[in-house]
């Protein structure tokens, strides 16, 4: 899969139909405007990281894209398709998205296999022996693979996050959305998490991530958009971004994260 | 005691009507009133408000107005009950009320982030409520349940004012035949429920243990 890095304007110019598809998005939390004209495509394959101080509406925008958060106004549109506003075609569209969460919510109850199968075979209805060897492969992928009888509680925050980035996977979905991924991880064991969203980029995965880790977003991405105060400010490549930021908000937000 | 071997047929029957009811009304109760609970956290407001209607109205009723209900009112519009149905139908109703609350606390004792993941891998709200939220809610709910249920052992007495002739009501027809025995037979009354109660505590106990997991 080629990946496709389209202009900073928003990939506007990329011929192909993206994959996400938001326009003119407003969300307002009470008084406060937290999300505002927000225009964003990301094409198949593509990787966006989403930078920003916190507070400036990064995860709220992840958290927009499988309405887990309503909009106020704009639309979104996955695969071409509007975002349904409830109901089954919601539902359906949900199990497209894969979300990854900062606090993993992996579900206590269930084993660590249980959480991959479980929504293949009851949303998809895939028969149970071809769920389960299909998520011990995700597991073996994802390096877990001898916990699968575990409680999620038993294992480490490095080890919960990557079963829940194969209890994702295990849904096939189009689109990755990373909520802060390692922000809840003791620093050791952030970097198997970003292995295997590396290795996820690698293979072509469409994801937008909302991260604090500067070098996946400089390996890694194909485009760097930073947010501040609920609005887009730029819209980069990583290279570009990082060494050379337009504006005044990312040079002194890239300041203080990098030079602390 | 001694009554109570003169009179162990009748005590008999009086013992398993009340542990009947007591059965019989509570598992009812308690499908209705996780049913009720499941309601009260729908996405549509219709179904909240109907659910919230229901629990507000039967909690905050005296269980002797529900009974008067079933027994007299029904009967009058056309659906007429025996005793025994009646008030088997009056304590589910009046429990499930209290169930409902219970299971709504377990519920609301559940990690938020739970129904995100479910709801992001393309969950029904019942799936949703069915696989991930009620299985972890019914853990935390557990000790506030099994008070609810002992109350009902309890509130099974109210039904021997009205027709149905379990342990109250055999406690009293004993006292007026043998009533100088009064103070023994209320204390063997009182001992009968306590056989259903006590064992009821300790299976909360035991229930808590075996589903105790890590969160």
């Amino acid at each position: 899969m080629t990946h496709t890095t389209p202009d900073a304007a928003g990939g506007s110019s990329s011929p192909a139909r993206p994959l996400v598809e938001l326009t003119g998005v407003q969300k307002h939390f009470g008084e406060l405007h937290v999300l505002k004209d927000i225009e964003l495509e990301v094409a198949a394959g593509e990787v966006v990281v989403v930078l920003g101080p916190s507070g400036s509406g990064k995860s709220t925008l992840c958290r927009t894209i499988n309405r887990l958060e309503t909009v106020d106004e704009g639309e979104i549109r996955i695969d071409g398709r509007v975002l349904p506003t409830s109901g089954k075609g919601l539902a359906a569209l949900r199990s497209e998205v894969g979300m990854v969460f900062q606090s993993f919510n992996l579900f206590a109850h269930k084993t660590v296999l249980q959480n991959v199968t479980v929504a293949p075979i009851k949303v998809k209805g895939v028969p149970r022996a071809r769920a389960e060897k299909e998520g011990m492969a995700l597991l073996e992928r994802v390096g877990v693979a001898d916990q699968a009888d575990k409680l999620p509680a038993q294992l480490s925050g490095g080890q919960q996050q990557r079963v829940a980035i194969a209890r994702s996977l295990a849904m096939k979905p189009k689109v990755m959305l990373f909520d802060e991924p390692t922000s809840a991880l003791d620093p050791e064991m952030i970097s198997e998490v970003i292995q295997v969203m590396t290795d996820l980029a690698k293979e072509g995965m469409t994801m937008i991530v909302v991260t604090h880790e500067m070098g996946f977003a400089r390996r890694t991405a194909d485009r760097v958009v930073f947010m501040d105060s609920g609005r887009i400010v730029e819209v980069r490549e990583p290279e570009a971004f990082f060494s050379s930021p337009e504006t005044d908000r990312a040079k002194d937000f890239l300041g203080k994260i990098l030079h602390h | 005691m001694g009554t109570f071997l003169i009179e162990r047929e009748m005590l008999w029957n009086a013992f398993s009507t009340t542990l009947s009811l007591a059965v019989i009304s509570g598992l009812l109760a308690l499908v209705v009133g996780t049913i009720v609970a499941g309601l009260r956290v729908s996405p549509y407001r219709p179904l909240r408000l109907v659910a919230t209607a229901y629990t507000e109205f039967l909690r905050n009723t005296p269980l002797t107005i529900v009974f008067f209900f079933y027994v007299f009112v029904t009967p009058s519009i056309g659906f007429a009950f025996d005793y025994r149905t009646a008030a088997t139908i009056a304590l589910t109703c009046y429990t499930s009320a209290f169930v409902a609350e219970a299971v709504r606390s377990g519920i609301n004792s559940v990690a938020v982030g739970q129904a995100e993941a479910a709801r992001s891998l393309g969950m029904s709200f019942r799936q949703n409520l069915l696989i991930v939220v009620l299985p972890q809610a019914f853990r935390t709910a557990i000790p506030p349940l099994i008070s609810v249920l002992i109350a009902l052992v309890k509130n099974t007495s109210v039904a021997g004012a009205f027709g149905v002739f379990e342990l109250f009501a055999m406690s009293r027809r004993l006292t007026n035949v043998y009533s100088a025995d009064v103070i023994a037979i209320l204390l063997g009354v009182a001992l009968f429920y306590l056989v259903i109660c006590i064992p009821l505590g300790q299976l909360a106990g035991r229930l808590e243990r075996k589903v105790a997991f890590a969160r």
